[in-house]
């Protein structure tokens, strides 16, 4: 249901998956599917403390087990292994195996290798450890005080990072607001929680120094040199196969800590070690833990509903080590006043360190939480100013003809059309019918909700984002690159190399598309292939909505540099002008002409028959290209100004109607209406695949999902009963629209959609909860709106309303 | 480990049988998965919640996280593997990728071994139906409509087709 007509042939076109048969076949290899002769399996003895110090290990009993080949405390591995890579600048150390202390319930602190999984965990029954337990650092708030035990040591304190970022001048704009909207606002804790864990297979090659490393990470090519420090190996020596991924939605960029585990124990051993997270591994140790936090939030809004200013003071709470630095909290400075004129804004950034599991990337990456608070705050002035919220957005959206627009941070809004996406959605929405459905409903003592929200999806991240926090020159990474190799074969087929992994998303398909659009070729006849890092070229890999991007891109750049070559093939064997030549249908044309050559006819010539080519041209017909990311800028030395970093910005509008029990707290969805503007739509069926799924995980941070700790420390969701993601009883039909808006600085138009479902559903459901209860006076600061929590909101408004 | 600690099972396979030497403790889904390199059925779990793991055991679903090898001694057993004949996809198949049920496709087999179960015995569900039957299958991906879809698909595709349709091989 796209609403713009397409030019194009293939792009925009509703094909099947490329990726899809191998998959539902059983026959695509993903990790835990390797198995090489002599592979060892590994287990991993988890911290019961939350914060103990390690006083001794006795591990003889587990290295006479039959089958046992190694059992390595961490201050054993340190002799192979250096501590994991970290993003950050504070020194917070973490290692693979704890040394000498844990700081979480669930760290690993001893790992066995042995011929079997089951002869693994025997043995790490069998090793004794004497604790000394420690107080643990489990609130928030508590952590932040000056005597609160410490999380590290050699840190001043649990306060990891504090810092304010003021853009524009805020203090005057609350000085003129008529109204400030203050609301504290708590997110949870969720995690990523993919259905496959997390894992690696290393094979070490003593002899050579190589190592071979086929894991579930996303980002190759980062972490093949970044891993390569922590195992002491020279980054050239290290080789990252690109294997099937069996979801990530952030959680698997690094998973660092499960190659870490392998490759030591291959390199204490020589033998490949497998080392698969089961699911308790997973939920109680991932280092994927996401966004925790509690915002002081206001909005400075005239008397007419003009929203002026934002202040955000946010206290997040990262858990135990810092890997990412603050990265859930910079990257939502890309979009964080949302598709609104705010002319100011001031961002307080608070990192607290705990004795949880720590924090990493989970859809959305900070900026889902952005957009709730945004969204609580622009409801806040909806109910207290009496403007109805359809007429507040519009009076504060950026207009059509303001783009592209700096927004105040310094990132830049490529395009958009947020009326025309609120238009497209009212137009679906039938609002009339259910506005009557709520009063009738009422009057029955039924309590349906109409929930609304406008959230701009930023996509493509820049590398900027890691390091522009901290103060000072430009001095972090840069480059976000990806690359795709375009092969024409002496017959004319043509096959497209990949040097990033699958990871549940539709790479194969996307540049099965492109080519088809390149060239005009059927897509289903490019062959599609992936490479590893030995022979790779520069590619980030998947993250931060960035493929579709990035892969039509590269494809666009590789198949210039093809078409170039077979235009001097072909005017040379035509005698035509260079100029005069075009591609399509799978032919290079004379243009106007009915002369033409097929792409088997130019690849023949190319590979096999020399004296038919121009006198200086090698053999062959093949291009590769590295595309950059299509426009970021330095962040200023003050940080006044934080550059272009997520320029390639998407927006949608949901519109989800609910129904809640007031005796029970359940919340049911009677319709869910989404329209998302992600510009050219590459594929509809996987681009609204990816829609519902996320959407689905929103709903699930709205309503169930979050990770729980005891008083103690302890993790309470280390199992899928425990930490509930919604299934097919929770998740409603979904109806997609697409509006479809192009960015002027993409190939074709695409912007990324791989994340805009989470990042809108959490706002929308909360305003329809709210809406529902609304005759009770409750007002939703927190998530997920449990039922437990709903029957207890409802049943302190009805106490309060005699 | 001594000898006597090992059992030998017969296990018919997707039509196939097989003897093992298995521990009592072996789980069914690492006697299919390391033993029998049928690699298309996937842990999520281990706990039985999330269904990744389904397998079909004399026609009905089963979590292989959850069975012992020898458990499924003497019995028939269908895996995803079990479904397509030759090149061609079974039905379902065919219908999860028209409708693209699936995303990361790690909880796809157990979802295909779930439906195909469902429609032996109800070829014609509704989508109340439908939902009632994945309700013990997670997927993380798709927000599960597509999956439904899929089904309904490969019902009516099942329904309108003749007795010739390939059924699988185990069951």
């Amino acid at each position: 249901m796209t609403t713009t007509t397409n030019s194009h042939t293939w792009i925009g076109k509703d094909i099947k998956r490329r990726e899809d048969p191998d998959l539902l076949t059983g026959r695509a290899e993903y990790t835990g599917d390797v198995k090489l002769p002599g592979m060892l399996h590994a287990a991993v003895l988890r911290s019961p403390y939350a914060h103990a110090r390690i006083v001794r290990i006795d591990t003889s009993a587990a290295k006479k087990v039959p089958g046992v080949h190694a059992v390595l405390t961490g201050r054993e591995a340190t002799v192979v292994l250096d501590p994991l890579p970290a993003f950050c600048a504070e020194p917070v150390v973490e290692h693979a195996i704890a040394v000498d202390k844990v700081r979480y319930a669930g760290e690993a602190v001893v790992a066995v290798a042995a011929e079997s999984r089951y002869i693994a965990e025997d043995a790490l029954e069998l090793v004794q450890i004497e604790w000394e337990p420690l107080p643990p650092v489990i609130d928030v708030l508590e952590a932040m005080k000056p005597d609160a035990p410490k999380v590290h040591e050699n840190l001043p304190s649990n306060v990891v990072y504090e810092h304010v970022f003021i853009f524009g001048d805020v203090d005057g704009d609350f000085a003129r607001a008529d109204h400030i909207m203050k609301r504290r606002l708590r997110w949870p804790r969720a995690t990523a929680a993919p259905m496959e864990p997390a894992g690696a297979v290393c094979k070490y090659d003593p002899p050579s120094g190589r190592m071979e490393v086929w894991s579930t990470t996303n980002m190759l090519n980062y972490v093949g040199w970044l891993i390569a420090g922590s195992l002491k190996l020279a980054p050239h020596m290290v080789n990252f196969y690109p294997m099937y991924t069996g979801g990530s939605f952030g959680s698997k960029h690094v998973t660092s800590k499960v190659i870490a585990i392998a490759g030591a124990l291959s390199k204490v051993t020589g033998h490949p070690v497998k080392f698969m997270e089961d699911r308790i591994d997973n939920l109680a140790a991932n280092d994927a833990q996401a966004a925790d936090r509690i915002y002081d939030a206001e909005l400075a809004v005239t008397k007419e509903g003009k929203f002026l200013s934002l202040r955000l003071h946010a206290i997040d709470d990262y858990g135990a080590y810092f890997v990412f630095a603050i990265t859930g909290n910079t990257n939502m400075m890309s979009q964080i006043s949302g598709p609104y004129t705010i002319g100011s804004l001031e961002n307080g950034i608070k990192a607290v360190l705990t004795n949880k599991n720590q924090q990493g990337v989970f859809r959305g990456a900070g900026s889902d939480v952005g957009n709730w608070v945004l969204e609580r705050l622009v409801d806040a002035t909806s109910d207290e100013l009496g403007i109805d919220g359809i007429e507040l957005r519009r009076r504060n959206f950026i207009q059509p003809n303001q783009f592209p627009y700096k927004m105040p941070t310094g990132n830049v809004y490529d395009s958009g059309n947020y009326p025309g996406v609120l238009d497209m959605a009212l137009q679906h929405a039938n609002l009339d019918y259910w506005r009557q459905e709520q009063v009738r409903a009422r009057k029955l003592g039924r309590y349906i909700g109409i929930g609304l929200a406008t959230c701009q999806q930023r996509s493509t991240y820049s590398a900027t984002e890691f390091w522009f926090h901290n103060p000072g020159p430009a001095t972090g990474l840069t480059t976000t690159a990806e690359s795709v190799r375009i092969g024409i074969g002496p017959t004319g087929g043509i096959t497209v190399t990949m040097f990033s992994p699958f990871w549940g998303n539709s790479p194969e398909t996307v540049v099965s598309q492109v080519v088809g659009e390149e060239f005009g070729v059927d897509p289903t006849t490019v062959s599609v292939a992936y490479e590893g890092t030995s022979q790779g070229l520069p590619s980030a890999g998947p993250g931060g909505s960035r493929m579709t991007v990035m892969l039509s891109g590269a494809v666009q750049g590789a198949a210039a540099k093809v078409k170039e070559k077979m235009y001097k093939i072909a005017a040379h064997l035509l005698e035509a002008s260079l100029d005069d030549m075009e591609v399509r249908e799978g032919r290079v044309w004379v243009k106007g002409t009915d002369r033409s050559l097929s792409l088997t006819d130019i690849g023949m010539k190319a590979y096999w028959n020399k004296f038919d080519l121009p006198a200086d041209m090698e053999s062959g017909l093949e291009g590769s290209f590295t595309y950059d990311h299509p426009y970021t800028t330095a962040p200023s030395e003050d940080r006044k100004d934080l550059g272009v970093f997520y320029p390639i910005m998407g927006h949608a509008a949901h519109i989800p109607i609910v129904e809640v029990d007031i005796k029970t707290g359940q919340v049911k969805f009677l319709k869910y209406l989404a329209v998302h503007d992600v510009g050219t739509v590459v594929n509809p069926r996987s681009l609204q695949g990816q829609i519902r799924g996320g959407i689905a995980q929103g709903i699930g941070v709205a309503l169930y999902e979050e990770v729980r700790y005891s008083p103690e420390g302890q993790n309470l969701t280390t199992t899928m009963n425990d930490y509930l993601v919604p299934t097919v009883a929770e998740v409603p039909h979904i109806e997609i629209y697409h509006h479809v808006t192009p960015s002027p600085f993409t190939a074709y138009g695409v912007k990324g959609g791989g994340e805009g479902g989470r990042m809108v559903a959490p706002p929308a459901v909360t305003r329809a909860v709210e809406d529902a209860l609304k005759p009770l006076g409750v007002k939703i600061d927190e998530l997920p709106m449990t039922p437990e929590k709903i029957v207890k909101w409802v049943t302190q408004a009805q106490a309060k309303t005699p | 480990m001594q000898d006597e600690d090992f059992v030998t099972i017969r296990l018919t396979v997707n039509g196939g049988t097989h003897r093992l030497v298995v521990e009592p403790r072996r789980l069914l889904a690492d006697a299919l998965r390391e033993d029998l390199g049928l690699t298309g059925t996937n842990l999520g779990c281990e706990h039985g919640v999330c269904g990744s793991c389904t397998v079909l055991v004399d026609g009905q679903s089963v979590r292989s996280c959850l069975m012992f090898a020898v458990q499924a001694n003497g019995h028939e057993v269908m895996t995803v593997e079990g479904l397509a004949r030759g090149g061609e996809l079974h039905p379902l198949q065919q219908a999860f990728w028209e409708k693209q049920g699936l995303q990361c496709g790690f909880c796809t087999p157990g979802f295909l071994m779930t439906a195909y179960e469902l429609l032996q015995h109800n070829p014609n569900p509704s989508e109340e139906e439908i939902r009632s039957a994945l309700s013990g299958n997670i997927c993380r991906c798709t927000g599960y409509q597509q999956i439904i879809e899929a089904v309904q698909s490969a019902s009516q595709a099942v329904a309108g087709a003749s007795a010739t349709v390939p059924s699988g091989t185990g069951a």
